[in-house]
């Protein structure tokens, strides 16, 4: 049986990063909740019960150009208060 | 106005549909003729005569060498689409070209470039190497759909429709129950969205294929690169199976299947849906081959007729009707919120252009 390798794959626990990029933007669905947690790039969090609200504040968080995050990136992720 | 998004690389065609016969595809409204010229390089340009409109890949139009020849008055055009010859007359007006198109054959797809011709850059065209690459062996596809475009990217984008729509093939209760993790690069305008499931029923598109009795670990990552291609990356390995090496990704204990969707909009209303299915066993394996085939080419077709039927709904539906999205549909929305900002930016400048 013949194997190709597979360097494209990336694989991993739920909240490692397989996308490359700086301005990668992660939704992980929370394991055994029904809630959903957003991750902005500049590591911004935040939960959510609905996707649509959730798109809504990460991309208006502080503005969907990266260049407005410049200056917010933050050391360790911190909680955004609703 | 239009919902087309242009300035895009769409795949028109598989290169071993085009040869040197006269072939035609609408893509994103407007009909491409492709050909072979002799020495093997795809064209690809406007499929209407500059005089009456009358399609070049009708009969009885053909290639007469390296030219076309129109088969209601006898225009003739050259591979890089100007006319050589009109009937009856030495002089050729300078205004008769046809259209033509930058066209890439890559992984076994022809792509062409829709929108400005000086737009066009290789690089960005996605790629999809396991579809022509020594030990991968592939089946592959495609099926008109009646529907629009998005319908398909939506479907894609959200797989726990397996469980229902698919559930006898591909689907099992562990797909729609898993949660999912979605990841956006918004510059880059793909969407991943990864469903890992650690111990699940094996579904008959597998177990035959594979070979594997009892219980699996299946993971789905998907990866949308809008607007037009679609990759997931299938892992299967009975439950127990090491994980794949940290440092070099091999993973020689388990089974992986890339399946490869390119959705290219004909219409407004209709797409062209190409699937193939590109595994890392059983390679010379014509059984598992012919099985993969056919059991692809059936979950294709229910989605298809699931979004037919899906489309006719719509259009019923009032102006301004609503939906209702749960946690599933997160990479499904991420999608649309891309695909709505390429067709802002894709926009001929002063047409506004409008989502569907």
């Amino acid at each position: 049986m013949t194997r190709a390798s597979r360097p494209e794959q990336s694989q991993g626990p739920r909240r490692t990063a397989a996308l490359p990029g700086e301005g990668v933007q992660r939704i992980h669905w929370i394991p055994g909740t029904d809630r959903l947690l957003a991750v902005c790039f500049c590591r911004t969090e935040r939960e959510f019960e609905d996707p649509v609200e959730l798109w809504d504040w990460l991309l208006a968080h502080p503005g969907t150009d990266s260049d407005a995050h410049d200056g917010l990136v933050l050391p360790y992720p911190e909680r955004d208060s609703p | 106005m239009t919902s087309f998004i242009r300035n895009q690389w769409y795949v028109a065609a598989y290169g071993s549909e085009v040869g040197r016969r006269l072939f035609s595809r609408t893509v994103c409204g407007e009909p491409v003729l492709l050909w072979r010229t002799r020495s093997g390089e795809v064209t690809a340009m406007s499929d209407r005569c500059v005089h009456r409109r009358f399609p070049l890949s009708q009969e009885p139009s053909h290639l007469d060498g390296d030219q076309v020849v129109c088969g209601y008055h006898g225009f003739t055009y050259g591979a890089d689409g100007v006319c050589v010859g009109v009937p009856g007359q030495r002089r050729v007006p300078r205004t008769a070209r046809l259209a033509t198109y930058p066209v890439v054959e890559q992984d076994s797809f022809v792509w062409v470039w829709i929108g400005e011709r000086e737009l066009a850059d290789e690089k960005l065209i996605p790629r999809a190497p396991w579809l022509d690459r020594p030990g991968w062996t592939v089946v592959k596809g495609m099926e008109p759909l009646n529907a629009r475009y998005g319908l398909l990217v939506d479907n894609l984008l959200d797989l726990s429709h397996e469980t229902y729509l698919h559930g006898g093939h591909i689907g099992t209760p562990e797909v729609a129950e898993t949660p999912i993790t979605t990841e956006v690069d918004e510059s880059a305008a793909v969407v991943r969205v990864s469903r890992h499931m650690d111990d699940a029923a094996c579904p008959p598109f597998y177990a035959t294929s594979t070979g594997i009795e009892g219980r699996i670990t299946r993971w789905q990552d998907i990866e949308y690169h809008a607007p037009c291609l679609y990759l997931l990356h299938s892992r299967i390995a009975p439950v127990g199976t090491p994980p794949p090496a940290e440092e070099d990704g091999s993973d020689p204990d388990a089974f992986h299947v890339e399946v490869v969707y390119a959705i290219t909009p004909e219409t407004e209303g209709t797409t062209h849906d190409f699937w193939a299915v590109a595994r890392d066993f059983a390679p010379e394996d014509e059984k598992v081959t012919d099985f993969l085939r056919e059991s692809n080419r059936t979950v294709v077709l229910q989605d298809v007729v699931a979004l037919d039927v899906l489309e006719q709904a719509l259009q019923a539906e009032q102006e301004g009707y609503q939906e209702l999205s749960i946690n599933i549909d997160t990479g499904g929305l991420a999608a649309r919120r891309i695909l709505e900002r390429l067709r802002r930016e894709g926009a001929p400048a002063g047409e506004p252009a409008v989502a569907r």
